[in-house]
């Protein structure tokens, strides 16, 4: 297998956006930096040089009027991709994402589509300082009319991002920040994973794990040093976190009986604390033990190497959080 | 008055459209028959029916909270227009809406928006879309002298002219941001002085006069269409009533001899005396459009109160394009 396919996170999206625009001339992309420069993290490389300016359009720095942009294009017949290149600002677009493309298809009795692809960075650990290194994801979930994508891999990232195109709705593709290099098998051929399924990343009986970005590596990391000590971890990751899979998440939960929530937003009101309160309001007599959950601790994200370190969950940490619940019963 | 007659007496019959309508719906709302807030247009008719009218059915807009007149005056139904004011199943928005985002997707009619100044980073989508499929439609994004004051206009201005976009800014500078006064608000007293600011014409016009309107927009439009961008046109114009509703809270914030002086410069009132005078009209045919709108206005209003409300199994019907998007 050593002449398998393989691409980065980060390509793995760029593929995905050319393979989408070569067979639909409504698709265009516009951002900060992503034409001539390639994007900031270098996702949309390539891409103005193949499509044209018209295509891959370079604009002001102007969160609202690109986020405008995209809804008046999308709700005119294109399918605009637009990029907020930090996850941060978003809440320099707010009003446009919520008061907007959330809603107008809702309040338009239902007479408008809106096929538009907000991508934007998330994800802390490069020291990038509390404007440029948020886990805003919650905030998007809470709104009815998003639809909310993070994926943990190459491969998810190449269909999830298909899927995004494709889709009607408004969807958030959110990419870590520190995924961007990692490395993996994608095929070439233009593929989609569906939106609202999760991925049973690994089997197991005695705790499930729900994780995703790249808390889901990390969770993955620390399966295997408790699979070592005779602990099989169930790792889900949602994939898609609005709509969530509550279905798979429960059905899991249903069967090992124990369940970790972990995301590298902060604790308080996160992702964590809806999944939660689903599994315990629709599986609580399987349940050895409360939900527990592993999050970042109520504080922005601190600058320095040495704070942001221990800000983060990371393998170890989760591998502690599941060896304590699994003590329980 | 270079306009044809059939051009004139399509601007009063916009025009007098959306007079009849609102003051239909402000009576309505003082007869607690409508739900929600409600913001009338009458005193700005001018500008609406002068800008629309030269537009054609492909073109879009994007309007204000201020949206009933721009949607009538873009040829939008008033028994559907009516209904959803009152949130009935058969209203443009299925009752979704209602005033504040009161739309018609077919006119191109984005919405009237309820958040001041976000209808224009749209209609500059709308704009881009346009240029991009390259079949000479234009985009107009209306909104009021408050709306200058916030980013996302200025957003929205600088990036159609950065882009060098097919869009028409229409300013109804009506002198008050909700209840206080333009001169508290800004340190100038013309919009128009920020066109040059983005690097896009601008023309200062009576917002009372809808030939002034029409032909302003006659140029700036073709001057869009022909790849030659954005424009603002200041509207110079006045809202008769109040910010919401008819009498409001009763609160009073302008003097009176200042409504006053307005409404002796009615917009339709004055079209008419001008078009009789130029024997373009009579007298009798005025009062003829005016009783068949009328008419037609009882008729949208008994249709609205004939119509069935929504059934609750519609809350969430349409949040997501397919159902597959559904929240738990």
């Amino acid at each position: 297998m050593s002449d398998v396919r393989k691409l980065t996170y980060g390509g793995a999206f760029n593929e995905a956006v050319r393979q989408a625009m070569e067979a639909d001339e409504n698709i265009f992309c516009a951002g900060e930096d992503i034409g001539a420069f390639g994007g900031v993290f270098g996702t949309y490389l390539g891409l103005q040089a193949k499509f044209g300016a018209h295509r891959v359009v370079d604009t002001p720095i102007s969160e609202q009027a690109i986020v405008g942009l995209g809804i008046g294009a999308a709700v005119t017949g294109l399918r605009p991709i637009v990029d907020l290149m930090f996850m941060d600002f978003i809440c320099v677009a707010f009003d446009q994402i919520v008061n907007q493309a959330a809603k107008l298809k809702y309040m338009f009795g239902g007479e408008a589509t809106m096929p538009l692809t907000i991508t934007t960075g998330g994800g802390a650990g490069l020291s990038a300082a509390a404007q440029h290194s948020q886990s805003l994801e919650a905030i998007l979930c809470h709104i009815p009319g998003l639809m909310v994508v993070y994926p943990s891999n190459p491969y998810d990232m190449k269909g999830l991002m298909t899927a995004c195109i494709r889709e009607n709705n408004p969807t958030i593709m959110v990419k870590h920040k520190r995924l961007l290099g990692m490395s993996a098998h994608v095929p070439e051929e233009n593929y989609e994973i569906p939106l609202g399924k999760a991925n049973i990343m690994r089997a197991g009986t005695d705790v499930t794990v729900i994780a995703y970005g790249r808390m889901a590596n990390e969770t993955l990391v620390a399966a295997e040093k408790l699979a070592a000590d005779g602990i099989e971890c169930e790792v889900i990751d949602p994939r898609t976190l609005q709509p969530l899979d509550t279905d798979s998440i429960v059905e899991s939960a249903r069967k090992t009986h124990k369940v970790l929530v972990v995301h590298e937003a902060v604790k308080f009101g996160g992702l964590g604390a809806e999944i939660a309160s689903q599994i315990h309001e629709l599986a609580f007599d399987y349940l050895d033990a409360p939900v527990a959950r592993i999050g970042a601790p109520f504080s922005p994200v601190p600058f320095s190497p040495a704070l942001e370190q221990h800000y983060l969950p990371d393998a170890a940490s989760i591998e502690a959080g599941i060896r304590n619940l699994v003590q329980r019963s | 008055m270079d306009l044809s007659p059939p051009v004139q007496f399509d601007l009063h019959r916009r025009m007098v459209r959306i007079r009849v309508f609102e003051e239909a719906a402000g009576r309505l709302a003082e007869a607690n028959k409508l739900p929600g807030f409600l913001h009338l247009y009458v005193g700005e008719e001018a500008v609406a029916a002068g800008v629309c009218a030269a537009l054609n059915d492909d073109d879009h807009i994007t309007s204000t909270h201020r949206g009933h007149g721009h949607l009538v005056a873009k040829g939008g139904d008033f028994n559907r227009m009516m209904a959803e004011l009152m949130g009935k199943s058969t209203g443009m928005c299925k009752g979704k809406g209602g005033s504040m985002h009161i739309s018609d997707l077919s006119l191109g009619m984005l919405g009237a928006n309820g958040i001041v100044g976000a209808g224009s980073p749209i209609a500059v989508g709308a704009a881009f879309a346009n240029k991009y499929r390259g079949r000479g439609q234009v985009a107009v994004a209306f909104f009021g002298d408050g709306a200058t004051n916030i980013g996302a206009f200025h957003e929205a201005a600088n990036m159609a002219c950065a882009l060098h976009l097919p869009i028409v800014f229409a300013c109804e500078n009506n002198e008050y941001g909700e209840f206080t006064p333009r001169s508290a608000t800004m340190a100038i007293t013309d919009i128009v002085d920020r066109a040059a600011g983005y690097g896009m014409p601008g023309v200062i016009i009576d917002g009372m006069d809808v030939v002034a309107v029409h032909e302003a927009t006659l140029e700036a439009v073709a001057r869009a269409r022909a790849g030659g961008g954005p424009s603002l046109i200041e509207a110079k114009t006045y809202r008769f009533y109040n910010h919401h509703g008819i009498q409001n809270l009763g609160l009073k914030y302008r003097p009176d001899d200042e409504v006053a002086r307005w409404k002796e410069r009615d917009p339709i009132f004055t079209f008419e005396d001008r078009m009789i005078e130029n024997g373009t009209m009579t007298r009798d045919r005025v009062d003829e459009i005016w009783a068949g709108l009328r008419g037609e206005i009882e008729v949208a209003i008994k249709f609205a109160e004939d119509s069935p409300l929504p059934t609750p199994d519609q809350i969430l019907v349409d949040v997501y394009t397919s159902m597959t998007g559904a929240a738990q």
